[in-house]
């Protein structure tokens, strides 16, 4: 993985510059030659679909600015004025609502995948609590991005994330007053809003690359969770994965083409075309639905700091995970035990989920708290449990051995 | 290795990157066409009706037709025969002051009032050729707004316009 590129430039101008700054002989060792897992499935094309989607969100988002005015009294018209008189303002605007939800879909396959093959465990730990940074990162993005509109789920939902930090004891609400910029969500934070979804990008961005970099120092985990060993375990990454990837993405595309044509505020909310009016909250807030499950969690707790704390909690958690797992074995299709408590945790998930979308009120608020202390009993204390008394299936020695044994090949 | 015969391979390669091509294409055009004035901007610029009666001989108002400013002047009979008396083949920018104003309305002088060297806006009645004079660089118009001194490359530009009636102009 290491080492000097294997990368030589016939051309003269090449090799001239290639001598300067080795940039063609780094894409081609990490894109070109880059050894690749050869039994990859298509689950590990989300990391390539997830870069891809942050490019389309940074150029259509720096597109939009071009047309968006950050003040109160304008943001709203500003975005209608995308809608309607901008050539194609429409699609970019679509194009960048849809493609936020878009992005989420690609980054919850893509930690699942983690989740099933122990993508996080030995000697991946850092890989993955930069990956959890991203998300936390696209989260706050997100958040951001969806007070500009200015509509009324934006001021509210502005307004409600930010009172969270004033469960803070002693200093929360001087915390609060010092977000907002003023005594209530206005005009000074929503353009600091705009400020930080302009930036917060380009920090995911910086941190992909050491996402990146951290993979490539150990190299792909694969659907057996055994490294490989000989060159036979291995193909070049290019074609073999950038057509593997490029065809998903185009598949992909198909289904954020179905959004973004066909039902481009489906995945929305209505009241987000009312704007914004701090005299009324609307009767049913909800955050968009990448973040209901989260949402539910925090309203499942009837203490208010608790319920933040169980809020940012249940995310944390996750950069714990490769040391609450305690199982040897990488990947759940030789966990036969834990492979059952994925599918109910993935349930408990879209549950939560569901949850957050209805009011909270009778049997949901009873449902979702049991469902919060599954959630953190899965961490808590399935995992490390499992770990120790779950008997695991064989592993292959390799992975030439477990393609050349598989049911698929023989017979 | 390679055959003589295009093999399936090379098919597929062409075809792909051929589609490829078309996406990339397809998907250039709208953040390329965004940058272009928007349908409220082209709305703003539509045609502007001018009433003339208030001006009086020797007058040059301005107003904002697309965001430029428009030089409408009254110009007196002095100015009128300077202007027409001028051996057009000495200009820098040969032309007839004819071809500058409406036929039966040669006291109107509409131009826009942008100088043609780097976009000053010239003064009115300033300058030795009775005309307009830009600040910025020295550059000097005649009574029909032609560049006579000056880096001016050329005639101050006729913005389109007609008479919808002898009172009354509509500019666009």
């Amino acid at each position: 993985m290491s080492g000097p590129s294997t990368y030589q430039p016939q051309n003269a101008f090449l090799k001239w510059f290639e001598s300067r700054l080795p940039i063609m002989g780094l894409v081609h060792s990490s894109f070109v030659a880059y050894p690749t897992p050869k039994n990859l499935n298509y689950w590990w094309t989300f990391g390539g679909i997830l870069a891809f989607m942050l490019g389309v969100q940074i150029i259509t988002g720096i597109v939009l600015v071009m047309h968006y005015t950050p003040h109160v009294d304008m943001a709203f018209n500003s975005v209608e004025h995308i809608m309607r008189d901008v050539n194609y303002g429409w699609l970019l605007r679509y194009l960048h609502s849809n493609g936020a939800s878009m992005f989420f879909i690609a980054v919850y396959i893509h930690m699942f995948r983690g989740l099933y093959y122990g993508s996080y465990k030995e000697p991946r730990e850092v890989l993955w609590i930069l990956g959890v940074i991203i998300y936390l990162l696209m989260m706050a993005t997100g958040f951001l991005g969806y007070t500009l509109p200015w509509g009324q789920m934006s001021f509210w939902g502005a307004t409600v994330i930010t009172n969270f930090f004033s469960a803070i004891p002693l200093v929360g609400e001087s915390v609060v007053t010092w977000l907002w910029g003023g005594y209530s969500v206005g005009n000074p934070t929503l353009q600091r809003f705009f400020s930080l979804h302009y930036l917060l990008p380009f920090v995911i961005a910086g941190v992909v690359v050491l996402h990146i970099w951290a993979l490539h120092m150990v190299g792909q985990n694969n659907p057996t969770g055994v490294d490989p060993q000989t060159d036979k375990d291995t193909v070049p990454f290019s074609p073999h994965a950038t057509l593997k990837d490029g065809f998903m993405m185009v598949c992909f595309c198909i289904v954020y083409a179905w959004f973004v044509f066909y039902v481009p505020n489906y995945l929305g909310h209505a009241d987000n075309y009312i704007p914004a009016n701090p005299a009324v909250t609307p009767t049913h807030i909800v955050p968009e639905w990448y973040y209901l499950p989260f949402y539910a969690i925090l309203r499942a707790i009837p203490n208010k700091l608790l319920g933040v704390i169980a809020l940012f909690g249940s995310i944390g958690i996750l950069a714990f995970l490769p040391w609450l797992d305690t199982s040897r074995v990488r990947s759940a299709n030789y966990r036969p035990l834990f492979r059952q408590f994925f599918w109910i945790f993935i349930a408990v998930t879209v549950g939560l989920g569901w949850l957050g979308s209805k009011p909270a009120e009778g049997g949901y608020v009873i449902a979702a708290r049991i469902l919060t202390f599954y959630y953190f009993a899965h961490f808590f204390i399935i995992l490390p449990v499992l770990g120790w008394v779950e008997k695991t299936k064989p592993l292959p020695n390799s992975i030439s051995e477990s393609i050349l044994t598989s049911k698929r090949v023989t017979g | 290795m390679s055959s003589a015969e295009p093999t399936r391979r090379d098919f597929l390669y062409i075809a792909t990157g051929t589609a490829g091509a078309v996406g990339a294409a397809a998907v250039a055009w709208p953040l390329v066409s965004q940058m272009n004035p928007d349908a409220s901007t082209i709305a703003a610029g539509a045609p502007i009706e001018v009433d003339l009666a208030p001006v009086a001989e020797g007058q040059v108002i301005k107003v904002f037709w697309r965001s430029k400013p428009i030089f409408i002047g009254h110009r007196s009979k002095k100015e009128i025969e300077e202007a027409q008396k001028v051996d057009v083949a000495t200009l820098p920018d040969p032309q007839p002051d004819s071809a500058r104003v409406k036929q039966g309305h040669d006291q109107w002088l509409v131009l826009i009032g942008i100088c043609t060297h780097l976009g000053c806006i010239p003064l009115a009645h300033q300058g030795e050729y009775d005309g307009f004079f830009c600040p910025c660089h020295g550059s000097q118009y005649d009574s029909s707004g032609r560049i006579r001194r000056g880096p001016a490359p050329a005639n101050l530009a006729v913005p389109p316009y007609e008479f919808v009636s002898d009172t009354k102009i509509r500019i666009g």
